[in-house]
């Protein structure tokens, strides 16, 4: 069955959903959008670094995002810059440096489209175990730092004050942040990881009252979106990033209906 | 019960310099298990710092904390909750501890709020929130509570029950309070020890050393200092330097 290489895609992409739902939920509500961002455009460098020192992708990106984070946290404490310039500084310029690095790769060939937008065809069995084992891990230690990054996130000074060290889980979650980008660049490409954060987290947040609620519609907004995006770029020849989003988007449009409709019944 | 045991928080010679300005300046305080110690003085004169010194939220200070208990409760002065989240107020009081839910709803009836349990924190009206606030410090039953201004907010009626409140956990529980309150007929009758601030200690001691001290009366006026005379009236005991009560 895993050699048919759409069945292969379905289960790395229900993989990936799994993940960045709940992490997702995290990104919406601490307002790391952007910083996902600057993560996955560094991933190209990660990418780059992969295939010229002949090592494993999926490792290399996780390396340098980390890399990048550290960066970021020196940064911002070092100079007087508001944190959307550090992002944009940082995003730009690790693109701009795996692009040029792309550029001197001469004698290997690159599918550039796949690297932004996610292949389908280029998932192997090892892919998905990288994303199956990778993504359970990291859904064990955010499970193990809920507490302390949860209520941090609710209010600092109060995790803090009651003993649940709050720094600690940050820098861990910017770990995970790392990891769920180096996991699934293959899928959803490199260009629109962070879309696949916020947006099926964005549409629970339409239709929760709870945040365990909003995890878990989160999480099943990413398995509606990974299917209905992979059918449809089979069925349309599309790239499966893009379709992907695209299906994220539609159930966010109708999370919005929803709205409507239970305002509606309140009045 | 020896000092060891009870002692819960030691602050000695305390500060904290922020921006190269002091904020509050060498304090030095002890809560004690079942005592209430009570933090007063004018805007700006280090209350809150004080007991962010105290609760280890500030890292680098001048002097040392001693804590020898880790099951606090906090009911912040100023709380910013960002309502992307959903949070209802049953998750809230979830937020450190894993608690049952007979002990969410002891705290929210004794505070008067039960009826707001699954209401979305954001749907809240300032009093109502600080109920909350105050549910959920006590809900974990601590052995420190650290409150600051715990009653902003709430109505009159509200307030002098929600203090009454305060009193009862502490003897309950046999917690430590830190309390931060502007509201001096309080401060002078149910706490233990009073310090009053000023950036820096001006005078502490029980309710009626402070109220009787020149500091005092400079900062908060001629008056605050008769609230207690007043209060002496209709009171059965006193409280000694070491803060136990004598009846009179």
């Amino acid at each position: 069955m895993l050699d048919d290489f759409f069945v292969r895609a379905l289960i790395a992409g229900l993989g990936v959903a799994l993940v960045t739902g709940p992490l997702g939920c995290f990104v919406v509500w601490r307002r790391l959008s952007y910083f996902g961002d600057t993560l996955s455009h560094s991933a190209l460098l990660g990418v780059t670094l992969a295939y010229s020192f002949e090592f494993n992708i999926a490792l290399s990106v996780f390396i340098i995002s980390s890399v990048i984070a550290l960066i970021l946290i020196q940064l911002q404490k070092k100079t007087n810059l508001p944190g959307d310039a550090l992002l944009g500084l940082l995003a730009h310029s690790s693109l701009a440096v795996g692009l040029v690095v792309i550029g001197f790769l001469t004698f290997i060939r690159f599918d550039i489209m796949g690297l932004l937008f996610g292949d389908i065809l280029a998932v192997t069995t090892k892919d998905i175990f990288i994303i199956w084992t990778g993504g359970a891990v990291i859904l064990i230690v955010l499970k193990l730092i809920w507490k302390p990054l949860f209520a941090s996130t609710v209010n600092y000074e109060l995790a803090e004050a009651e003993g649940l060290n709050p720094d600690r889980a940050k820098a861990i979650f910017t770990i995970l942040m790392a990891a769920v980008i180096a996991i699934s660049i293959k899928m959803v490409g490199l260009l629109l990881i962070t879309g696949m954060l916020i947006i099926p987290a964005a549409m629970a947040r339409n239709i929760s009252d709870s945040p365990q609620k909003m995890v878990l519609f989160s999480v099943i907004g990413g398995l509606l979106s990974v299917l209905l995006g992979l059918f449809s770029s089979l069925e349309f020849n599309t790239s499966s990033g893009p379709s992907i989003i695209m299906a994220a988007l539609v159930l966010f449009i109708l999370s919005l209906l929803n709205i409507k409709q239970s305002i509606k019944l309140k009045n | 019960m020896s000092l060891e045991n009870s002692t819960l928080v030691k602050l000695n010679n305390a500060g904290f310099k922020q921006n190269n300005k002091w904020l509050v300046e060498g304090v030095s305080l002890t809560v004690e298990k079942g005592k209430i110690v009570t933090l007063i003085g004018p805007n700006g004169s280090g209350k809150s710092t004080t007991a962010k010194i105290a609760l280890g939220i500030y890292k680098n200070i001048e002097g040392s904390v001693e804590k020898y208990t880790n099951k606090v409760g906090y009911v912040p002065q100023k709380i910013s909750i960002d309502w992307t989240l959903p949070l209802r107020v049953y998750d809230f009081m979830l937020l450190t501890e894993d608690i049952k839910d007979e002990a969410i709803d002891e705290a929210l009836t004794l505070t008067g709020v039960m009826h707001l349990k699954n209401k979305n924190l954001g749907n809240l009206s300032g009093g109502e929130f600080q109920r909350v606030l105050i549910a959920r410090a006590i809900s974990k039953k601590p052995e420190l509570l650290v409150l600051d201004e715990p009653v902003q907010g709430v109505d009159y009626t509200g307030e002098i029950a929600l203090y009454e409140l305060i009193k009862k956990i502490s003897d309950t529980l046999n917690c430590g309070i830190l309390l931060i309150s502007h509201d001096l007929h309080t401060v002078m009758t149910a706490t233990d020890h009073v310090v009053c601030l000023n950036g820096h200690v001006c005078c502490s001691g029980s309710p009626i050393d402070v109220a009787k001290n020149n500091e005092y009366k400079t900062l908060f006026g001629e008056q605050a200092s008769q609230i207690l005379t007043v209060y002496e009236h209709k009171h059965d005991h006193v409280h000694s330097d070491e803060g136990q009560i004598k009846k009179n």
